[in-house]
């Protein structure tokens, strides 16, 4: 038993949080929301440049050719950082199911897409059936779609876009049209069912690690506030009622973590409860994110409550995460019915 | 990174496991469950499995071999706790002495003292109890007025500030035995009190010193002339705790731990014991959430109205299951860091709150499961599993610091926050 990153991980990631720290302000998450894309084509670029972007992909391909134990760390450093790019969909969804598609098929998708990943060239997103509007469909350049319980993969050239305008600008959702064809069908039946639930399980960690690292700047932020806003002659932090739902919603996030870390241990390690650990990964790391929210939300006050402030940022990337690919409660139904289903 | 255990480790846990089904008293063989250890036979009953597990070698795994231990590693010991829960076997009666004294000992204790308490806080012969609280010291710990003064025939310790006061206490460490101190006051809320043979607590051995200062930790014999106990029936009925008081109560140089008048500094090494790692395994929550989805499941195919209350509750089941492997998680994580060498520092507050919430959490969620059957108090034939556990479940958000003051811990001393 040795839970912990090794110094490599640990080293990828403050490479990101250094990287972040100049070129993934708050400023230019601003930006980025108010831009046709939602994201930034170059900070795509330079995070393919240092090798984050193709970190899942095989080296030769151009990628790392790592894993999503390492991933995970950088997933948590992309919501602290408020990223707005399609790093989940990408590294954690894409890149696998490319990996993994069976065939001369498959080839050709390697052959076409993995290269392109790696560089920076190519982003993925990733939409089910179920989904009511597929989530950074505007700007992707290779589409993975589920119609009918097959799962199909589909350039942009290939797709109708209506946009869905979200919440979270960064989100940038659109109801997609496409033809299935027996050329963009990457897997089918039985087979397919596995795939899915791969996509599903990956996402469910990926995201939440996303939002274990949203979770944790929004109690930064919100502790920082509360050590500077004077009222009553004293910063509010040294009030209990303040002190108290601040250290709530620290223990939501410091106990989601080493879920969302065993996830990524189990789906990389093909472990038989993978998906029951991503499951509980989510419900962990959703409601964290949540709490997280209104508590930063309520400590900031009215001032939380303005488009100025910085805070509404990562308060609208923790909702619409923390409903992105199953909520709390939806995770903790799989997880009673998982554990149900054993005798 | 990996989380899988070792086969080694793998070994242990078999070893552990088949000594346990062998040897837990069980109705099966005549032999338990054991009357609650919250009577004076149940004492004795509960003092008598502390003492086969020892014979055995398994009351402490990981104390080093002298003092009855197997010098097993945090992991090994999470191990066993695990297999001990999952075996339903008695609670440790012994429990504050070895969880909470016993890393106090093993880092301040004289090895004179070592050799002394230790084997016999392992075998069950001697169980401890603790005397923090008084009645006007409860979360405010450091206004306690319980006092100790120089005894007859002795220059230890009089007046003792800091500086000469340690001086004293590495004297008295020794055990030189030439003093002694007279211990007048009362400590309040004592767990076990009502039984025990030792009492562990801090007085005030520096009368000008004021709140951290000027505090000695004390050893006492509960049949010391002066000490008189009064049982407190807990909410369940029975005394789990006492008031103990102390009037003229002699005790030897030898019975001080640590230095005198760095009481504090020595007890909070043991607070920190009782909130982090070492008195909460993660096995108490793992099994008793296990019980609850067992017990979710025979309610939801239990007629309309048993499923009707189990559809209502899933949500919390699922909620008290993932927690309850959340702290699992947790405390492998923090297991992992210490064995690496760190140290658990502030980060031991949010552990007690999340346990405490837990542990509420999963008793509630089953009291609701069984409805109108919650109520009823059971029988010796069928004890009470989850009313009993919801009654303890509730003492956890207030003993070893009130959540209230853990969340202020928390918030000044990891998230930086200013103090009222």
């Amino acid at each position: 038993m040795h839970f912990a990153f090794d110094e490599h991980q640990l080293e990828f990631r403050a490479q990101l949080r250094a990287f972040a720290e100049k070129e993934c302000t708050p400023a230019t998450v601003r930006e980025a929301w108010a831009s046709p894309l939602g994201w930034s084509r170059t900070r795509w670029a330079a995070l393919a440049e240092i090798g984050v972007v193709g970190i899942t992909v095989p080296e030769e391909h151009g990628g790392m050719g790592l894993g999503l134990v390492d991933l995970v760390l950088l997933l948590e450093e992309a919501g602290r950082a408020g990223m707005p790019e399609p790093l989940v969909e990408t590294a954690a969804l894409g890149v696998p199911v490319l990996l993994d598609a069976p065939g001369v098929q498959g080839d050709a998708l390697r052959g076409r897409w993995l290269a392109p990943v790696a560089d920076g060239g190519a982003a993925v997103a990733v939409g089910m059936s179920s989904m009511p509007a597929v989530p950074g469909a505007i700007g992707a350049d290779l589409l993975l779609l589920e119609r009918d319980g097959d799962l199909h993969a589909v350039p942009a050239a290939g797709v109708a876009l209506t946009p869905r305008p979200a919440l979270d600008g960064s989100r940038r959702l659109a109801q997609v049209e496409w033809e299935p064809s027996p050329g963009t069908l990457v897997v089918s039946g039985f087979e397919a069912e596995g795939v899915l639930a791969g996509i599903e399980d990956r996402a469910a960690m990926g995201v939440g690690a996303v939002l274990v690292g949203v979770a944790d700047r929004l109690v930064t932020m919100a502790a920082r506030y509360a050590q500077e806003r004077v009222q009553f002659g004293k910063p509010i932090g040294s009030f209990q009622a303040v002190k108290h739902h601040l250290a709530d919603a620290l223990v939501r996030v410091e106990f989601a973590r080493p879920v969302v870390y065993r996830a990524a241990w189990s789906l990389s390690e093909g472990e038989p409860d993978a998906r029951l650990h991503a499951s509980m990964a989510k419900a962990m790391a959703s409601e964290a994110a949540t709490v997280a929210a209104r508590t930063a939300l309520q400590v900031h006050g009215a001032i939380g409550y303005t488009w100025e402030h910085d805070l509404h940022l990562w308060m609208k990337r923790a909702w619409a995460l923390a409903a992105a690919w199953g909520d709390a409660a939806a995770h903790r139904a799989r997880v009673l019915e998982i554990l149900l289903a054993r005798s | 990174m990996d989380l899988r255990f070792t086969p080694e480790q793998e070994r242990f846990r078999a070893e552990v496991r088949a000594w346990l089904e062998a040897n837990v008293p069980s109705p099966d063989r005549g032999t338990g469950p054991l009357p609650s250890l919250d009577t004076a036979a149940g004492f004795e009953a509960h003092r008598a499995w502390e003492r086969t597990m020892f014979d055995a070698r398994w009351s402490v795994v990981s104390w080093p071999e002298e003092y009855g231990g197997r010098g097993a590693g945090l992991f090994e010991w999470l191990i066993f706790e695990e297999e001990y829960y999952r075996a339903g076997a008695p609670t440790r009666v012994g429990q504050n002495g070895i969880f909470l004294l016993a890393p106090t000992l093993f880092e301040f204790g004289t090895p004179e003292q070592k050799a002394r308490y230790l084997p016999a806080m392992a075998s069950g012969e001697e169980i401890w109890c603790q005397g923090w609280s008084e009645p006007d010291a409860g979360s405010d710990l450091a206004a306690i007025r319980s006092r100790a003064e120089p005894g007859p025939g002795t220059g230890a310790g009089a007046g003792a500030g800091a500086g000469a006061g340690a001086d004293a206490g590495a004297g008295n460490g020794a055990g030189n035995g030439a003093g002694s101190w007279v211990l007048n006051g009362q400590k309040t809320w004592c767990s076990r009190g009502a039984f025990a043979d030792w009492i562990f607590g801090l007085f005030r051995s520096d009368p000008e010193a004021e709140r951290h200062r000027g505090l000695t930790y004390f050893l006492v014999k509960m049949d010391s002339p002066g000490v008189t106990v009064r049982p407190i029936a807990q909410l369940d009925g029975e005394t789990g705790f006492a008031e103990v008081f102390f009037e003229d109560v002699e005790v030897p140089d030898a019975q001080v731990l640590g230095a005198v008048g760095e009481g504090w500094k020595v007890a909070m090494a043991t607070a920190g014991s009782e909130r982090g790692l070492s008195l909460r395994s993660p096995a108490r929550y793992t099994e008793a959430a296990a019980r609850l989805v067992e017990l979710y499941r025979r309610q939801a195919g239990a007629g309309p109205a048993g499923a009707a209350r189990a559809t209502r509750l899933a949500d919390d089941v699922a909620r008290a299951v993932i927690d309850a492997e959340a702290y699992r998680l947790h405390t492998y994580w923090t297991a992992t860091r210490v064995v690496g060498g760190g140290g658990v520092g502030p980060e031991a507050s949010m552990n007690k709150l999340f346990w405490s919430e837990t542990d509420l959490a999963i008793h509630t969620t089953a009291l609701d499961l069984l409805g109108d059957e919650a109520e009823m108090v059971g029988d010796d034939a069928r004890p009470p599993q989850w009313l009993d556990g919801f009654l303890f479940a509730l003492a956890g958000p207030i003993y070893a610091g009130t959540n209230e003051i853990q969340r202020n811990v928390v918030a000044e001393r990891v998230l930086g926050l200013p103090r009222a």
